[in-house]
C-alpha cells in the first residue's frame, strides 16, 4: 500500500518554499547536521503529509480541520502586554518565566533568577548558537515521525532548552508561557529538557492566546532523565476557542528516575496532546495525569505510549474527561511491556462524564504485552454520575443541581488532587469550580 | 509466520489440486484462480437463481477494489489468491474412510484425548461419527423433526433452490459484501453453509449444530451462513470444529450472519479447533471469518460464545448490531494461542437502540511464542438513550515469550450511555500453582485446573456438553506450555 | 401523626417487595422494624427516603399529612426525614464539612432562616463531633472516603445530629460495629430523642435495641408486618429467632384462606 499523503495541493510547495526563504534565518543554520536534520524532515513531510483520520493514530484528531489552518509559519513574534503575562502566573509560585510569543522566546518578558551552579534555563536558539553539539544528540527525526512532527523539526524556531548537570536540584519551577498575539499561522516550538543524574526540577508550561485570530501550535519536546532524575511537568492550556494546538512529547527515563506529568485542557479550538514515554532504565517509574473539560465545539485528544522496555519499571496513568456542548475528548494510551520486560507494574484508567446531547467521549486504552510476570491493568468507563451518590447528596437537602454541580467537580478534581505543587492545583480547583459552580456554591468546595 | 511457512501452504494448495481432486474427482474442480467466470461456473454448477449470480459478482467486483486488511495484531506472508481453487465438489461416498482403520491415527488420538472415543462412538452408531465424515446427514436426521416446528434448517445451497426468497430477502443484510475484505471475497465465491429459520413464537426443541462441516474441508473454505429467528423464537446453535482438519494449511473466510426479529433470541456457540499449525509455525489454518448478528426488533438478544483454541492465525470478530429498542448482545469469548498461533479476536456491539445492553467477557490465554489480542468496538450511536455495556478482558500468560494485548475502542455518543470497560493480564500465580501441585497435581493437570477456572465465566455459557469438550480441548492444547 | 405508612405496596425490578405495609408512628415515637434478610426492611427505608429504582405499587405514604411520596428526595430532607444508610455512600472530593454546611443551610433556607455564617456553624458542628466522639480532621476529609465501617456510621449519625431531622430513619446502622461503636452511635441518637422527634429503627438484631429502647417493634417478613408488639417482642426474638414467628404467620395465612 503505498502512502497517499494527505497534504492538499500545493501545501506542500507553500511548505517548501517558505523552507528554502526561511532556513538562512533559522536556528542553528550553518551547522551542518541542523541543516541536515531540517532538511530531512522536510522531505519527511513532503513524503507523507499530514496524518489522515485513517492513521490509528489519528483517529480520533480532526486533522483535516487542523491542516487547513497550518499555514507557513511565522516570521516573528507579535506584540504582547506584558499584563497578558502577569495574567497567567500563579498565585504563591515564585517560579524563573520564560514566554515565547508566536514561536519566539520574548526576552522582555521573561525573568529568570539565580540558578544554581550546573544548570541552564533559557531558549533553544540561544543555546544552539552558544553550544550546539551539545543538542545535537537530542535534536533528531524519530523513526516513523509523523507529517506534523517532521514540520515542527523542518521549522524550529525557538524553544525551552532546560539542562541540569549531574545532581542539579532546580528549588524554583519553571514556569514557562506560549502566547499567540495573532501573528502568523503557525508557530513551531521544540523543547529539550535534558536532566543529569539525580538532577530535579519542576516546569510548568501554560498554553494561551492574547488573540482571537486562528492560530496552530506544533509543539515538539525532548525529555531525557538521567539516572535517578526526576521532573514534574505541568502544562495548563487555557487558550481561547482559536487556537489549534499540538504537542508531542517524548520521554526518555533511565534507570530510577521519575516523571510525573499533569496535563491539563480547559481551552483551545482542538488539543492533540501526546507523550511518549520510554522506561529504559530499570526501575523507572512515569505517573501521567491528564483531565480535559471543555464545551462549545472543542476537542481533545489525548494520546500516550509507555513502553516498558527494562525490568521492574512502574507506570501510572489516569486521565479524566468532562464533556459539554458538541465537545469531542478522546484517549488513546497504549502500555507496551517489551520482551525482558519483567516486574512491570503498570496500570490505566480513563474515565469521562458526557453532560450534553451532543457531546462525545472516546476511548482507547491499549496494552500490548510480551513479557510474563507483570502486573497491568486498564479501566475505561463513559457514563452519568453514580447515581448512589446523587441520592446520598440529595437525602441530605442539597438539590439535584447542586449534588451534580459537586459529583462532577469532584470527578475532575480528583485529578488535580494528584498535583504537588499547591499555586498550581489551587488555581485549577478554582478555575473548575468557576466553571461547575455558583459563587455562593463554590465557597469552601476545594 | 515464516516464509517457509507459506511455501507449505502453497504446497498444499496444489498438493490438494494435483492429487485430490483433479486426478480423482476432476469434473468437479475448477483451476486454480478467480475471476468472473469462475464464479459464473460456481453458480451454474449450483444451479443458482440469477440473483445470486449477479449478487457475487457484484460482491467480486467490489473484492478487487479492496485491500487486505493490515491493522490486526498478526503477521503473515501476503496470500496468492490466484493459487487458490474456488471450487471442489465434495468427495463422493468412496472417497470417506470406510472404516476407523482408514482414518489418520492422529484424529483418533486427538478424540481418544477429547474423551471421545470414536470406536465406541461407532458402535453407537449415533451422531457424533455421522458429524465428523458426513457433511450432509446430521442436518437430515433432525430435519423432518425441525420441520414439524416450521423450522428450516438445511444447507445453504438447499435453501437457495427451496426458499429463495428468504435468502433473497436476508443474504448480506447484517454483512453486504462490502464489508471487509475477506466477507467481500466470500460472497463471491462461498460454497455452502447452513441456513436456519426458525418461524415466529416457536422455541426450537433441540440445539442445532453444524458437524457436519467438519469434513467440508474438501471443498472449500469459504462457507456461508445464515440464521434468522423470527418474532419470539428461540434457537441455539452449535458451530463444532473440535476435529482438527485432516487437511493442513488453509485459508478459512466464512461469513455467518444472524438475524433476530423482535423478541427472538439466537444463541450462537463455537468450540474452534482448527489445525494450529506445528510447534515450529509450520501449516495451520488461517482463520478470517466475519460473524455478526443484528437484533432487528424490540427485546431481540444475541449471545456469542467461543472458544477458540486452534487456527494458526485467527481474525474474527463475532458481532452484534443493536437496532432493536432493549435488545441484548453478549460476546463470551476463550481463546488460547499456543506455540506460534496468533490470534486477533473479540468483537463490536453497537447500540442504536434505547435501552441496549451489552457484556463483553473474554479470556485471552497466551502460552509458547502465541500472540493473543482482544480487539472490540463498543459503540454507542446518539440515539441509543440509555444504553449499558461492560466489557471485562482478562489475558493470561505462561511463559515469558508469548504475548497478550488488549486493544479496546469505545466510541459514546449519548450522555445517558453507561459504558465500562475492565482489563487485567496476569501469569499463573507460583502459589497457586504450589497449592495445587502440595495437594499432589502434577504441574501440567494444575495448570489446566487453573486455566479452565479462569475461563469458567465463559464456559459456563455453552451447553453443557460443550463445556467439558471446550475444557478438554484447552487441557490438549496447551500440552508442552509448561516446563 | 408525623407518619402514616396504609397499604403500601413496593416494587424493585417487578418483583414485588413491600406487600401491604400498615404503620403509624407518632412524634416523640420509636419504633423498630425487625425482620429475616430479605424481608424488605431496607426496601422501607429507602422508600420513605425516596431512592430511585423503587417502584411504588399500591398504597400512600402521609407526612405531617402530606404524601410523601410526591416529594423529591432533597425536599423530604429538608421537611426533617433523615435516612441514616445502611451503606453509607463515599463521594470523593467533596469534604464533609462542605457537605454538612451545604446541607445545613439548604434545610434552614427552606424553613425560611438565615444560612448560618461560619463561626456559628463550626461551633455547632464541634458541638455535634463530641456527640460522636470524632475528630475534627474528619471534617477536611473527603465524605466517607477511606472511613472504616464504624467511622462512616459515626459520620451519619453526626450529620444527622446537625440537621436535627424530625423523622430519623436508621437502617441497620448497627451493621458492622464493634461494641464501642455501638455504644457511641447509639447514644448519639438517644440523645436526639424528643417529643418532636420520632425514630424509625431498622435492624437484624435485638441488640441494638439494648441501647435505643423502642416503644413499638415490628416484625417484617415476607414485605408484610406479622407481629407488632412492645420492646418485650425483640427480646422474644432474640431468644428464638424468626423461624416460630415466619412458622405462625405461614399457618396464619393459610388459615386464613381456607376459612375464605
Amino acid at each position: 500500500m503505498s502512502a497517499q499523503p494527505q497534504t492538499r495541493a500545493g501545501a506542500g510547495e507553500a511548505f517548501a518554499a517558505a523552507f528554502r526563504e526561511r532556513r538562512g534565518g533559522l536556528p542553528g543554520a550553518g551547522l551542518a547536521w541542523l541543516e541536515g536534520l531540517r532538511e530531512q524532515a522536510l522531505e519527511r513531510f513532503l513524503a507523507v503529509g499530514f496524518p489522515s483520520p485513517r492513521d490509528e493514530d489519528w483517529r480520533y484528531t480532526d486533522v483535516r480541520v487542523l491542516a487547513r489552518r497550518l499555514g507557513v509559519p511565522s516570521a516573528g513574534p507579535g506584540p504582547v502586554a506584558e499584563e497578558a503575562v502577569r495574567a497567567l502566573a500563579f498565585e504563591g509560585l515564585e517560579a524563573h518565566r520564560i514566554v515565547f510569543v508566536d514561536g519566539f522566546l520574548a526576552p522582555a518578558l521573561c525573568a529568570v533568577g539565580p540558578l544554581p551552579e550546573g544548570a541552564a534555563v533559557g531558549g533553544l536558539a540561544e543555546a544552539l548558537a552558544r553550544d550546539p553539539e551539545a543538542l545535537a544528540p537530542w535534536l533528531r527525526l524519530p523513526e516513523g515521525a509523523d507529517g506534523l512532527m517532521a514540520l515542527n523539526l523542518a521549522f524550529m524556531t525557538d524553544g525551552l532548552h532546560l539542562r541540569l548537570d549531574d545532581g542539579v536540584v532546580l528549588d524554583r519551577p519553571v514556569h514557562v508561557i506560549h502566547l499567540r498575539s495573532g501573528a502568523g499561522a503557525s508557530a513551531h516550538l521544540r523543547h529539550v529538557l535534558v536532566l543529569g543524574r539525580g538532577a530535579r526540577a519542576t516546569v510548568i508550561e501554560s498554553v494561551a492566546a492574547v488573540s482571537e485570530a486562528e492560530a496552530v501550535d506544533n509543539q515538539g519536546t525532548t525529555v531525557v532523565l538521567g539516572e535517578g532524575a526526576a521532573l514534574d511537568h505541568y502544562h495548563v492550556r487555557e487558550a481561547g476557542p482559536r487556537l489549534y494546538h499540538v504537542g508531542a512529547a517524548g520521554v526518555r527515563q533511565e534507570a530510577g528516575s521519575r516523571y510525573v506529568s499533569h496535563d491539563v485542557t480547559l481551552g483551545g479550538r482542538l488539543t492533540r496532546s501526546g507523550i511518549h514515554v520510554e522506561l529504559a532504565g530499570e526501575g523507572a517509574e512515569c505517573v501521567l495525569n491528564g483531565l480535559y473539560v471543555v464545551g462549545g465545539r472543542q476537542q481533545v485528544d489525548c494520546h500516550t505510549r509507555i513502553e516498558h522496555r527494562s525490568a521492574g519499571a512502574v507506570s501510572r496513568e489516569l486521565y479524566k474527561g468532562v464533556l459539554d456542548g458538541r465537545a469531542r475528548g478522546a484517549f488513546t494510551g497504549r502500555v507496551v511491556v517489551h520482551p525482558g520486560a519483567q516486574r512491570t507494574d503498570a496500570e490505566q484508567a480513563n474515565h469521562n462524564l458526557l453532560l450534553s446531547e451532543d457531546a462525545e467521549a472516546d476511548s482507547r486504552p491499549q496494552l500490548e504485552i510480551y513479557a510474563d510476570d507483570v502486573k497491568c491493568s486498564h479501566g475505561s468507563t463513559v457514563g452519568e454520575l453514580d447515581e448512589t451518590a446523587l441520592f446520598y447528596l440529595r437525602s441530605r437537602a442539597l438539590d439535584e443541581a447542586l449534588a451534580r454541580s459537586l459529583l462532577i467537580y469532584a470527578f475532575a478534581s480528583d485529578v488535580l488532587e494528584r498535583m504537588a505543587l499547591e499555586p498550581v492545583r489551587r488555581q485549577l480547583e478554582r478555575r473548575l469550580t468557576e466553571r461547575l459552580l455558583r459563587p455562593e456554591e463554590a465557597e469552601g468546595v476545594i | 509466520m515464516s516464509s517457509s511457512s507459506q511455501h507449505n501452504i502453497e504446497a498444499l494448495l496444489k498438493r490438494r489440486y494435483d492429487a485430490g481432486f483433479v486426478t480423482e474427482v476432476e469434473q468437479e474442480t475448477v483451476p486454480p484462480g478467480l475471476n468472473e467466470d469462475v464464479i459464473r461456473l460456481i453458480s451454474a454448477k449450483k444451479n443458482e437463481p440469477g440473483f445470486l449470480l449477479e449478487w457475487r459478482l457484484k460482491a467480486y467486483r467490489h473484492w478487487l477494489t479492496m485491500e487486505e486488511p493490515r491493522w490486526a495484531h498478526v503477521r503473515y506472508q501476503p496470500i496468492d489468491y490466484q493459487a487458490i481453487s474456488y471450487y471442489a465438489a465434495p468427495k463422493q461416498k468412496k472417497d470417506r474412510p470406510k472404516s476407523l482403520d482408514e482414518v489418520d491415527p492422529k484424529l483418533l488420538e486427538t478424540y481418544e484425548k477429547l474423551g471421545i472415543p470414536l470406536r465406541e462412538q461407532e458402535m453407537l452408531a449415533g451422531v457424533a461419527v455421522d458429524a465428523v465424515f458426513d457433511s450432509v446427514s446430521v442436518a437430515t436426521t433432525f430435519k423432518e423433526k425441525l420441520a414439524e416446528h416450521g423450522i428450516i434448517f438445511c444447507s445453504f445451497s438447499e435453501a437457495v433452490q427451496n426458499h429463495p426468497e428468504l435468502v433473497e430477502k436476508y443474504l448480506g443484510s447484517v454483512v453486504p459484501y462490502t464489508d471487509n475484505f475477506f466477507a467481500a471475497l466470500n460472497s463471491a465465491v462461498f460454497s455452502d453453509g447452513s441456513f436456519v429459520y426458525v418461524p415466529p413464537g416457536v422455541r426450537c426443541p433441540m440445539e442445532l449444530s453444524t458437524y457436519f462441516r467438519i469434513n467440508a474441508a474438501n471443498t472449500g473454505q469459504f462457507e456461508r451462513t445464515l440464521i434468522i429467528a423470527d418474532e419470539g423464537s428461540y434457537v441455539s446453535y452449535l458451530e463444532g470444529c473440535t476435529a482438527p482438519m485432516r487437511d493442513e494449511n488453509q485459508l478459512h473466510a466464512a461469513v455467518v450472519e444472524l438475524v433476530a426479529l423482535e423478541g427472538a433470541e439466537i444463541k450462537y456457540s463455537t468450540v474452534q479447533n482448527w489445525y494450529p499449525g506445528d510447534e515450529e509455525g509450520r501449516g495451520g489454518i488461517y482463520n478470517f471469518v466475519t460473524k455478526r448478528g443484528a437484533c432487528r426488533g424490540r427485546r431481540a438478544k444475541i449471545s456469542w460464545t467461543q472458544v477458540e483454541t486452534g487456527s494458526a492465525i485467527t481474525w474474527k470478530y463475532p458481532s452484534v448490531i443493536l437496532e432493536g429498542d432493549e435488545s441484548v448482545g453478549e460476546f463470551y469469548s476463550v481463546a488460547l494461542t499456543n506455540n506460534c498461533q496468533q490470534a486477533d479476536t473479540g468483537t463490536k456491539m453497537v447500540h442504536i437502540g434505547k435501552n441496549t445492553r451489552s457484556t463483553i467477557i473474554s479470556k485471552g490465554i497466551s502460552a509458547g511464542r502465541g500472540q493473543n489480542a482482544y480487539r472490540g468496538l463498543v459503540r454507542i450511536a446518539r440515539s441509543a438513550e440509555g444504553a449499558r455495556n461492560y466489557t471485562q478482558c482478562d489475558s493470561l500468560l505462561i511463559g515469558d515469550r508469548c504475548g497478550a494485548h488488549t486493544f479496546p475502542y469505545i466510541e459514546v455518543r449519548n450522555r445517558t450511555a453507561q459504558v465500562e470497560h475492565e482489563a487485567t493480564t496476569s501469569k499463573i500465580s507460583e502459589d497457586q500453582l504450589f497449592y495445587l501441585m502440595q495437594r499432589g497435581l502434577a504441574a501440567e493437570d494444575a495448570v489446566s485446573m487453573i486455566v479452565n477456572g479462569f475461563c469458567k465465566e465463559v464456559f459456563k455459557e455453552l451447553p453443557m456438553e460443550f463445556a467439558v469438550e471446550a475444557q478438554k480441548l484447552l487441557g490438549v492444547s496447551l500440552e508442552g506450555a509448561v516446563g | 401523626m408525623l407518619l402514616e405508612i396504609r397499604n403500601l405496596h413496593v416494587s424493585v425490578e417487578g418483583k414485588p417487595i413491600l406487600r401491604g405495609i400498615d404503620l403509624a408512628v407518632a412524634a416523640g415515637e420509636v419504633h423498630a422494624i425487625m425482620g429475616p434478610n430479605g424481608s424488605g426492611k431496607s426496601t422501607l427505608a429507602n422508600v420513605l427516603a425516596g431512592r430511585e429504582g423503587y417502584e411504588v405499587t399500591g398504597g400512600e405514604v402521609l407526612y405531617r399529612g402530606r404524601n410523601l411520596l410526591e416529594m423529591p428526595p432533597e425536599e423530604r430532607a429538608r421537611e426533617g426525614i433523615f435516612l441514616a444508610f445502611q451503606y453509607p455512600v463515599e463521594v470523593p472530593g467533596v469534604s464533609n464539612i462542605y457537605l454538612l454546611k451545604a446541607a445545613v443551610n439548604a434545610v434552614r433556607k427552606h424553613r425560611g432562616l438565615p444560612e448560618l455564617d461560619a463561626m456559628d456553624f463550626l461551633k455547632l458542628v464541634r458541638e455535634k463531633l463530641r456527640l460522636v466522639q470524632m475528630d475534627e480532621q474528619f471534617l477536611y476529609r473527603s465524605v466517607n472516603e477511606g472511613f472504616s465501617g464504624g467511622e462512616k456510621k459515626r459520620n451519619e449519625v453526626l450529620q444527622m445530629a446537625v440537621l436535627e431531622p424530625t423523622l430519623g430513619i436508621l437502617d441497620e446502622t448497627d451493621s458492622g460495629l464493634d461494641i464501642d461503636a455501638l455504644r457511641i452511635v447509639s447514644e448519639g441518637v438517644n440523645s436526639l430523642r424528643s417529643p418532636e422527634r420520632a425514630f424509625l429503627v431498622v435492624t437484624h438484631y435485638q441488640r441494638l435495641l439494648n441501647y435505643i429502647v423502642p416503644d413499638r417493634v415490628h416484625v417484617l417478613a415476607g414485605g408484610r408486618i406479622i407481629r407488632s408488639g412492645d420492646r418485650t417482642l425483640a427480646l422474644e426474638l432474640e431468644e428464638r429467632g424468626y423461624g416460630w414467628l415466619l412458622d405462625e404467620a405461614a399457618r396464619g395465612q393459610a388459615a386464613g384462606q381456607a376459612a375464605s
